[in-house]
């Protein structure tokens, strides 16, 4: 992000500034942090803009870096047209259910049987609703089977359906190359030549493929307890755990970590394994507004002086549960202002690094690396091999103390069968890859090129006046769709012109707020992502996607244009 | 053909914005006629009611301002 005369403050102390009215608190800055730098916000407004961005403080919170969030306002007559849209949908919905009802129309989704007609009805909540009679309509733009690498391009198999989306046919023939925009790959280790496949081939050869045993049995491989080490010295910490499956190390882990009688203050937006995990320990649990410190001071505040609801003992511990990443609003945790407010109020803070671990960071060491802080200062470290690593699992990282009580009190470590080692041999090469211990330059060179990359399409795109969510550094891109019609329009319309793109909409999101979601990955060239902006560009042209109503400042836009790719070679 | 695509295209903008576009063509035939109809039916009232309306609201207004004395038997006429 520039910086320009207007934006640089006189004597480098904190600029925050106040857009379009909103006041410093709605951008989530924690207020006691920022006491006496009130006053300077004053003649630093520019009414145009909603962006919120804060320069480096001289005592307060350290940001060495501008953080620049954008989260622009759903505009109005998209709104009101994607309410309709859904009435009309819900209209047809009725219709068709009362067709099915009365047996005029045959039924192909599960219903109840003849025998339960009067039993308590398991099919009319609106999910199912829902999946029946819109999900099923566009279905085929999910679940797309691949036959191949999902590397920068991929693969896919073309499937027709004659009955409108209730069965699938396949043609036989391969859509070969298709660009892809929606694999979690972002440093491009998805691949099946080079160090990590033949690391892995290897390997295969000598231990196999399946490991028949948990870690706490007879599946303890010296290449887990390998993994293990290698995975804190990458993070900076004590010691690590990993485990097989990542959904299942936040499910299983937060309820050993946490139990009766403590609390979790876990963010709006946290991904489903987080509050299964949360539901499953049997904790209080309040939930604080995405990203939003003033919120979860308050709530910390309110917490530590009233206690435990009925009892008001203290509580037993206070953990805060956040994300690096928001992979549905491409956003970035305010870490350096979370953990000074969790050493005030002596919190623990887990955070699930999931999408940020390898993808953010000058040196790829995730969102504590983006912000230069010291590992130390997170108590509980999680994140996942699926994403950046090119494999599968998640690991659990923080002092020595608390792995060892994870390995007997976990139940993903006492139960479930462990890595298997062609997976461990993957991470274990990516990693040492990443970390330049390899003895090339690769790891550094991808994590340099995805922050360019995500850096230059989330640029062009906000040019061409799409709505982009999310901070400007994330390699995670929403784009706002709205309306459901414009969901299946928009992914149909960008394989018929071979890119393959990931669209969102309820319930993973707000039921207005649907989304097509693009990975970033150091896979793709300049020339890949060139041609996908075009594309989108045509695409969004064609299914009227442009809502934006920011305008960017020409010399911002013409900065990112010249220079942001003039030290690669093409 | 620039305007027949111009349609053609806005013709593919209602669809997307109705939401009609990921319904089956019976569905789409049933929400196109319904509208139609009740598009049909609006232009036809305003065209036969709308005049008379005007012309006696502005005979109302005019009264009230100009103050000429006239009969309510004109008015009625």
């Amino acid at each position: 992000m520039t910086e320009s005369p207007s934006t640089k403050p006189a004597n480098g102390d904190v600029c925050q500034r106040v857009k379009n009215g909103l006041k410093p608190e709605r951008n989530g800055l924690a207020k006691s942090l920022y006491r006496c730098h009130e006053k300077k916000s004053k003649h630093h407004g520019q009414p145009e803009e909603e962006e919120e961005v804060n320069a480096t403080s001289h005592h307060g919170v350290p940001y060495c870096r501008p953080f620049v969030e954008s989260y622009e306002q759903t505009p109005m007559l998209p709104a009101v047209f994607t309410y309709m849209s859904y009435g009309i949908l819900t209209i047809f919905g009725y219709l068709r259910d009362f067709l099915r009802y009365w047996k005029i129309e045959r039924c192909n989704i599960a219903g109840e049987k003849e025998e339960q007609r009067d039993f308590v009805p398991l099919y009319q909540d609106f999910e199912n609703f829902y999946t029946r009679n819109i999900y099923i309509r566009i279905r085929d733009n999910w679940n797309r089977p691949l036959c191949g690498v999902p590397g920068a391009t991929m693969d896919l198999l073309e499937r027709t359906s004659p009955d409108y989306n209730w069965t699938f046919v396949q043609s036989g023939r391969v859509l070969q190359d298709v660009i892809n925009l929606g694999s979690y790959n972002y440093l491009g280790f998805a691949e099946n030549k080079g160090l990590c496949a033949d690391a892995a081939a290897e390997i295969t050869k000598k231990y196999g493929v399946g490991v028949a045993s948990t870690r706490q049995e007879l599946g303890n491989l010296d290449r887990h307890e390998e993994l293990e080490k290698l995975v804190a010295r990458f993070l900076g910490v004590e010691s690590a755990m990993s485990f097989g499956m990542g959904f299942a190390t936040n499910s299983m882990n937060i309820p050993a970590l946490s139990g009766k009688g403590c609390l979790l203050l876990s963010d709006e937006l946290n991904h489903a394994s987080l509050v299964l995990g949360a539901r499953l320990s049997g904790s209080t649990i309040r939930v604080f507004k995405h990203n939003n410190m003033q919120s979860l001071e308050k709530l910390l505040r309110e917490a530590i002086v009233h206690g435990q609801p009925r009892t008001r003992r203290p509580w037993k511990k206070i953990l805060i549960v956040v994300e690096g990443i928001y992979s549905m609003e491409g956003s970035i945790v305010r870490l350096p202002e979370m953990i000074a407010l969790k050493k005030r109020y002596k919190a623990y803070l887990y955070l699930d690094e999931a999408h940020s671990i390898g993808a953010l960071g000058p040196r790829g060491r995730g969102v504590v690396d983006y912000f230069g802080l010291d590992p130390c200062d997170v108590d509980v470290m999680m994140g996942t091999f699926t994403k950046s690593f090119g494999a599968a699992g998640g690991y659990i990282a923080g002092k020595r103390e608390l792995i060892e009580y994870l390995r007997s009190h976990s139940h993903s470590a006492v139960y479930a069968s462990s890595m298997s080692p062609p997976v461990v041999e993957q991470i274990i090469t990516s990693m040492k890859c990443i970390m330049g211990e390899d003895g090339t330059t690769i790891g550094c060179d991808r994590v340099h090129q995805l922050a360019k990359n995500a850096v230059y399409f989330r640029r062009k795109l906000q040019k061409m006046g799409f709505i982009i969510y999310g901070n400007e550094d994330s390699p995670v891109v929403p784009m706002m769709l709205y309306m459901p019609a414009k969901i299946a329009a928009f992914s149909r319309e960008m394989l018929k012109r071979n890119i393959g793109v990931v669209g969102v909409g309820f319930p993973a999101t707000p039921i207005i707020e649907s989304r097509a979601r693009f990975c970033i990955s150091a896979a793709h060239t300049k020339d890949v992502l060139d041609r996908a902006l075009s594309v989108i560009s045509e695409v969004g042209d064609l299914v009227n996607l442009k809502y934006s109503r920011q305008k960017i400042q020409p010399s911002v836009a013409r900065f990112f244009d010249d220079n942001v790719f003039e030290d690669i070679d093409d | 053909m620039n305007l027949r695509e111009y349609l053609a295209w806005l013709y593919y903008q209602y669809l997307l914005i109705t939401g009609i576009y990921v319904l089956e063509p019976w569905e789409k035939s049933i929400f196109n006629s319904i509208l139609f109809s009740v598009i049909t039916m609006v232009i036809y009232t305003s065209y036969v009611f709308v005049p008379i309306h005007v012309r006696l609201a502005l005979e109302f207004f005019s009264g009230i301002f100009g103050g000429q004395p006239e009969s309510t038997m004109a008015l009625v006429n």
